[in-house]
């Protein structure tokens, strides 16, 4: 009975009260999107995830794809439960009515994404490709190129897959080898990606492939790749399907976790060459790609928190359950008990929770910021908000993206041996979660990008600015909320280790100018720390807006006592850890360069 | 032709319900409501109607609390064109629910009338057959199939050891059992469209309807708990605790 359900009341309050949805909703182009109808997308987004999707994870996992005459056979379901969600017009949500979206606000499309992944990540890999393809062309297609795109691909009829990686080329996207000649309108691609994640698939009638290509004589580097389109089946200009291109799906990668998508070594120009257009300017596809790498970023995160979540409820189920051993605190004869009484089962489950809360919190936040910085009509407020995506938009994906394998390893314990048993099903959210830290950047990369592109590179501004909100919110909640002694305390925990970070950061910021190997080798801690100490702030904040919004009927105080008690846990297991990271941060790189290559 | 359905507010199938601790009824604080799984049976089948040609307009009526106006924007969002929420507190038993109906009905003259077999909270199976018989119309319940020819209803019904196959002619009320179709998800941009679709509003008053109930609930217990087993030792062991405990045989 490995179920899924949404947990749409966490969703609705971390939309609420964290993300701030009120402010998002009265937003111009967002005032369609009220709360009764965000109600209704939400509740039946859940239905489809629970009823479609959730039941073909676990055959999806066991089955996976198969590869025949460069054709993809899905897992049985898989195809039609895509069909399922392009009729029901989900593919549309966040994008422009002018293309045959439903124009609703971005944190809507994650929410429902969010939903997908926890039902079911390796299908739900398929739409969020698709959407940084859609994202791509919105903001660098010509007009010519988004109207012959854009429709099939917002209703979900196409489906976009993104080729950077190439067997010498991962993380330093420079070392790109694959070659584009021009000829007439258009380029010939000849070269080897590898990884490319639904790169051939049975769900749709075309594919747009957004490849990462050297053109010919262009310089060396970083600076000689450009970006291209390259459809499975070349588009006429009357929209209908053209010839086959030279583009295949020569195999496919056996893996640990999400095996129930495909990931393809893609063969670009094995004839003629692959027909592709550039997209945005030559030279320039890093960059180009690199715009919508955010949002991908914070997608992978959503998924870390999803697939979280799934771990979690079947773990708590589990343990409501499974009767073992007598309570400690019963004397003589006592009956056994469910395994949820044991104080470190309870610890397990909570450590869960708080981390899934913490998560949502980040990644709502951030959407929300993304739909400010989007739609706010003061352009200074729309700055500000894209410059705090851009601080956490590392930060977030490096935590969740750590979380979801420490969540999903102690849903496993929560299990005892059944956890091992792959019937269980707890194993697969540990293998499908194993991916979060690795893919769209790994959490070293995100370390490096957190402490060398945005925080030692505008002088630490960005980091200080947030520094300063959080400390201003502390100011306010230490007044108004001191009553509440459980908050109370949570507070005085989050002020220490706001201190914590803040020195942290000074530290960061006088030896990378320095010594840079230093500051690297202590960057994932610093993540880290930045991550409890965000994540915990966002906590609070969600509880004190929700006591403050005496108006609304929605929010029941049993909940918020389960809230309080969740962050209050959070603070005092997570929180409490910013010493130690502290500690090791400020000794930089003294032992971890001490040893010369050959030693190890 | 106009077909009118009925979308009731009740706990959603997939929440485990609590009964009240003085027994007075089941806990509704908090609880998930959804519409009634049958009554979604026959919204589907008013939608199906209408895209087959053979309706011009669905219609899709609620009675209860402010909050049943979500069930009705559900069934706008699956499809209806129009609603009619009838807005009434406290008890409300089916005899009355089947008068408010039997009003609506007076003034709106619909075709076809599809309700649920029953609502999976009462169960009581009597709101479509108390319509038809107020209202002076046919019947034909338990519908596992339903087509519309020349002014009749043709409907297969599913009844003890087999099916059966009436023609009733129209207007008729016709209840809706699990087999009749699947309901389809409600799609993106239709739920989007529900939010402009026009609802109407009135009061059992206005209906000139008396809702007041007519019977009254006792006690509402839940289900007695499975005790834990006991290993027995000998088969003598278990015919004595058959014959004494259970009392099951003698
Ligand atoms: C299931 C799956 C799906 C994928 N889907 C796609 C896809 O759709 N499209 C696509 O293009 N790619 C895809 N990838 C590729 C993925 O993005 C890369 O695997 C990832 O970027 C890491 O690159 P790499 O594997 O070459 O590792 P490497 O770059 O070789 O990294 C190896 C290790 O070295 C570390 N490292 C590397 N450089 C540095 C540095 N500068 N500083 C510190 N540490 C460093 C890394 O953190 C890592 O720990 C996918 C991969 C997988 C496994």
């Amino acid at each position: 009975m490995m179920s899924y359900h949404a947990s749409l009341d966490d969703i609705n309050f971390a939309l609420t009260y964290i993300a701030d949805y009120p402010k998002i909703a009265a937003l111009p182009p967002n005032r369609e999107a009220t709360s009764d109808v965000v109600e209704a997308v939400l509740t039946e987004a859940a239905k489809f995830a629970a009823t479609l999707l959730a039941p073909l994870n676990q055959s999806g996992d066991q089955q996976g794809c198969r590869l025949g005459n460069g054709e993809v056979q899905t897992p049985d379901g898989f195809r039609e439960a895509y069909r399922q969600y392009i009729d029901a017009g989900w593919a549309g949500l966040p994008f422009p009515q002018q293309h045959g979206g439903q124009g609703l606000p971005w944190i809507l499309g994650g929410i429902v994404q969010e939903m997908w992944d926890g039902a079911n990540m390796a299908w739900g890999l398929c739409p969020i490709l698709s959407r940084g393809a859609i994202e791509l062309l919105l903001s660098h297609g010509s007009e010519a190129q988004k109207s012959l795109y854009l429709p099939r691909l917002i209703s979900g009829e196409w489906s976009g897959s993104m080729h950077l990686t190439e067997p010498q080329a991962g993380t330093d996207l420079a070392m790109i080898k694959t070659v584009a000649v021009a000829e007439d309108d258009h380029f010939l691609l000849k070269g080897q990606k590898i990884f490319i994640t639904w790169g051939e698939q049975d769900f749709t009638e075309n594919i747009l492939h957004l490849v990462l290509a050297r053109t010919a004589n262009a310089p060396p580097g970083a600076r000689g790749i450009s970006l291209f389109m390259v459809p499975k089946f070349l588009v006429n200009e009357d929209g209908s399907i053209g010839a086959r291109n030279d583009v295949q799906c020569v195999a496919l990668e056996k893996k640990l976790g999400v095996r129930g998508s495909a990931t393809c070594v893609m063969s670009h120009g094995d004839n003629q060459g692959a027909v592709g257009y550039l997209i945005g300017d030559e030279g320039r596809g890093i960059a180009t790609m690199f715009t919508m790498m955010n949002n991908e970023r914070l997608a992978v995160a959503l998924q870390s928190i999803a697939v979280a979540d799934r771990a979690y409820q079947l773990a708590r189920d589990y343990a409501k359950e499974r009767v073992q051993s007598r309570a400690l605190t019963e004397q003589g004869n006592s009956e056994p008990v469910t395994i949820i009484h044991h104080a470190d089962v309870r610890r397990m489950l909570l450590s869960m929770k708080a981390r899934i809360e913490a998560g949502r919190a980040l990644c709502y936040y951030a959407m929300g910021q993304i739909d400010i910085s989007h739609a706010d009509e003061d352009s200074q407020l729309r700055g500000a908000a894209q410059k705090r995506v851009d601080l956490l938009t590392p930060v977030i994906k490096g935590w969740c993206g750590e979380s979801v394998i420490d969540v999903t390893n102690t849903g496993i314990q929560v299990h005892g041996g059944m956890g091992f048993v792959e019937e269980t099903g707890a194993a697969q959210y540990l293998r499908d979660g194993r991916i979060c830290s690795i893919y769209e950047g790994t959490s070293g990369i995100q370390s490096n990008d957190l402490v060398l592109r945005k925080i030692l590179a505008d002088g630490g501004e960005q980091m200080r600015l947030l520094l300063e909100e959080i400390q201003g919110d502390i100011d306010v909640w230490r007044e108004d909320l001191a009553e509440n002694l459980a908050l109370a305390a949570i507070i005085v925990e989050l002020h220490q280790s706001l201190a914590v970070l803040r020195e942290a950061t000074d530290w960061m910021m006088a030896t990378g100018t320095k010594n840079v190997n230093s500051a690297a080798a202590s960057a994932f801690h610093y993540l880290m720390l930045t991550g409890y100490v965000t994540s915990n702030w966002l906590l609070v904040k969600g509880i004190a807006n929700a006591l403050g919004d005496t108006e609304s009927d929605g929010r029941s105080d049993a909940y918020l006592t389960v809230r309080i008690q969740v962050a209050r846990f959070s603070s005092e297991q997570f929180l409490s850890l910013a010493d130690g990271l502290l500690k090791t941060i400020q000794r930089g790189d003294d032992a971890i360069m001490a040893l010369a290559v050959d030693e190890f | 032709m106009k077909v009118l359905v009925t979308a009731k507010r009740v706990v959603d199938a997939n929440v485990s319900i609590r009964v009240q601790s003085d027994n007075s009824g089941v806990d509704l604080n908090n609880v998930k409501m959804a519409v009634n799984p049958f009554d979604e049976i026959a919204i589907e089948e008013a939608v199906r109607l209408r895209e087959a040609g053979s309706a011009e307009e669905v219609v899709v009526v609620s009675i209860g609390i402010t909050n049943c106006q979500e069930q009705i924007r559900t069934a706008l969002a699956l499809g209806a064109d129009r609603g009619i929420f009838v807005e009434a507190d406290g008890d409300l038993q089916p005899l009355a629910v089947a008068k408010i109906l039997k009003a609506i009905v007076d003034k709106e003259s619909p075709g076809i009338i599809i309700l649920g077999k029953q609502a999976i909270d009462g169960d009581n199976s009597q709101t479509g057959p108390m319509l038809a018989a107020l209202a002076g119309l046919s019947q034909a319940t338990f519908a596992s199939e339903l087509t519309i020819e020349d002014g009749k209803a043709v409907v297969t019904r599913e009844i003890d050891g087999g099916m059966e196959t009436i023609s009733v002619p129209l207007p008729a009320v016709i209840t809706t059992d699990l087999r009749l179709n699947e309901p389809r998800y409600a799609s993106l941009p239709n739920i989007m469209k529900a939010k402009k679709k026009p609802v109407d509003s009135y009061t059992p008053e206005e209906l000139g309807v008396d809702v007041a109930p007519r019977l009254t609930t006792l006690k509402v217990e839940p289900p007695s708990e499975r005790a834990a087993g006991v290993i027995v030792e000998t088969a003598e062991e278990l015919i004595d605790k058959l014959k004494n405990e259970a009392k099951v045989i003698e």
